[in-house]
């Protein structure tokens, strides 16, 4: 039977593991060693809404793994024409050997395991799954640590509405971890996630300093009907220097980004940035799981 | 028991047990508009010694399948179904909530992939039974019965 990657809910620990291990194992290789995985094998991105990091770093993976890319450009796309995305997507997972899909639409990929014959990768669909991020948010986790268990890991920002919290938090269900959830009451993170995943902490404060993990997202202007509440509460999130250096010295601070203005420039440069390691590991994460998903092993 | 307001069917299906004042939900589940041209009578808040009152529900000439009576448990689970032919009885239906409920619910997600013009049916997976929730198969988003779009 084929593998897909759809929704973080749809994996157990040891699934999570064995992505994060091949992923681990194939960033030891060289780049010349690694190439030599997949020649031939083409992946095909179908993205019906815009994505620079995603299909960027899916491009790269493939390409570090020996193979080629096809993109679906989404303004010139035969779904403009009319095409229904079931018959586009047919054809262009026919074309290759996995496809990554994006969708506005929830549901999106799932659809298109039962309708092609290849992998599928989901790539993000609304506001439901974005299981690649999660993948290599906690690959960059594993990667700091050497262990997830044990944690104490804080989300702050906007809970409420923000995708990659909520597949994070409940990733994080199959740890020992402690979480921390650190938000204006206006983006509380929504009570069913809350129960599931059984939260030791929600604060409205800025409480970091004990964390080993802080993940930050940016609480978004057009999420709040008020305005004036959004200019009240977007300062108390905003993360400079002084706060930040009042983390653990060994705490890593992440970020799916974009960041707007919740992280200040200035603490790039400190040791508990890491959203930009973040982002880079975005590649490897996504070489382990193009691996995973196609059955190939990775021989070191 | 009074006496019965509507007479026995000949063929058909009859949903008895239904929740007083869950019938009109119950038919429009089933699509029972009018159109089909079929007799269907609905009474409501009838006297039953099991529980006080119910909705009974009768549609001629239209027998229940199987996917149609799980749809039924969703919103009626005290519910059961009769299979009428020629005037017998000839399979009485504990409705039961299933695992799963393909083809017949709408997702009420106006973002789900199942609201756009893709060839396929909902899927909704029973996740909790008492209250009842579902779990749409497609956007994985949940929903009580209230928030069903029937």
């Amino acid at each position: 039977m084929k593998k897909n990657l759809i929704s973080i809910n749809d994996l157990e620990r040891s699934d999570i593991e064995s992505f994060l291990s091949t992923a681990s194992e194939v960033e030891k290789l060289t780049k010349r060693k690694a190439s030599d995985i997949l020649p031939g094998c083409i992946l095909s991105t179908l993205f019906l809404e815009p994505s620079t990091r995603t299909r960027l770093s899916f491009e790269a993976a493939m390409q570090r793994l020996g193979g080629t890319t096809i993109n679906l450009a989404s303004e010139v796309s035969s779904v403009q024409k009319g095409e229904n995305i079931t018959d586009t997507g047919k054809v262009v997972a026919g074309y290759t050997d996995i496809c990554v899909v994006r969708s506005p639409y929830e549901g999106t990929a799932r659809m298109l395991t039962e309708k092609t014959k290849v992998p599928i990768i989901n790539g993000g669909d609304g506001a439901n799954q974005h299981p690649t991020q999660t993948l290599l948010d906690l690959f960059t986790i594993k990667k700091e640590f050497g262990s997830i268990d044990g944690l104490k890991i804080g989300m702050m920002g906007d809970l409420k509405y923000g995708r990659t919290v909520h597949s994070l938090a409940e990733a994080l269900d199959n740890y020992s971890v402690e979480i921390r959830l650190i938000s204006p009451d206006e983006t509380k993170m929504p009570e069913h996630i809350v129960k599931e995943v059984g939260v030791e902490e929600e604060t409205n404060k800025m409480k970091i300093k004990d964390l080993d993990v802080l993940y930050t997202t940016r609480i978004q202007k057009e999420r709040f009907p008020d305005k004036q509440e959004y200019e009240r509460v977007k300062d108390v999130f905003v993360l400079d220097e002084e706060r930040v250096k009042e983390m653990k010295k060994d705490a890593i601070l992440m970020h799916p980004l974009p960041r707007i203005d919740e992280i200040k420039p200035e603490v790039d440069k400190l040791p508990q940035a890491r959203y930009f390691e973040q982002a880079k590991n975005g590649v490897p994460a996504r070489m382990g799981i193009i691996l995973e998903l196609l059955g190939v092993e990775v021989n070191v | 028991m009074s006496d019965l307001k509507v007479s026995k069917i000949s063929n058909g299906t009859v949903i008895d047990h239904i929740s007083p004042g869950k019938g009109l939900v119950v038919m429009s589940l089933l699509g029972l508009d009018g159109s089909s041209k079929r007799t269907t009578s609905l009474l409501m808040n009838v006297e039953s010694s099991k529980m006080e009152r119910k909705d009974i529900l009768k549609v001629e000439d239209r027998k229940l399948k199987e996917e149609e009576v799980m749809s039924v448990s969703v919103l009626a689970p005290e519910a059961t179904v009769n299979i009428i032919d020629n005037q017998s009885v000839v399979e009485k239906k504990l409705v039961e909530l299933p695992e799963k409920i393909e083809g017949v619910l709408e997702c009420p997600n106006p973002h789900c992939v199942t609201n756009t013009d893709e060839p396929l049916d909902v899927s909704f997976e029973i996740i909790d039974k008492k209250p009842v929730m579902l779990k749409c198969g497609y956007c994985e988003r949940k929903f009580t019965t209230q928030e069903l779009d029937i």
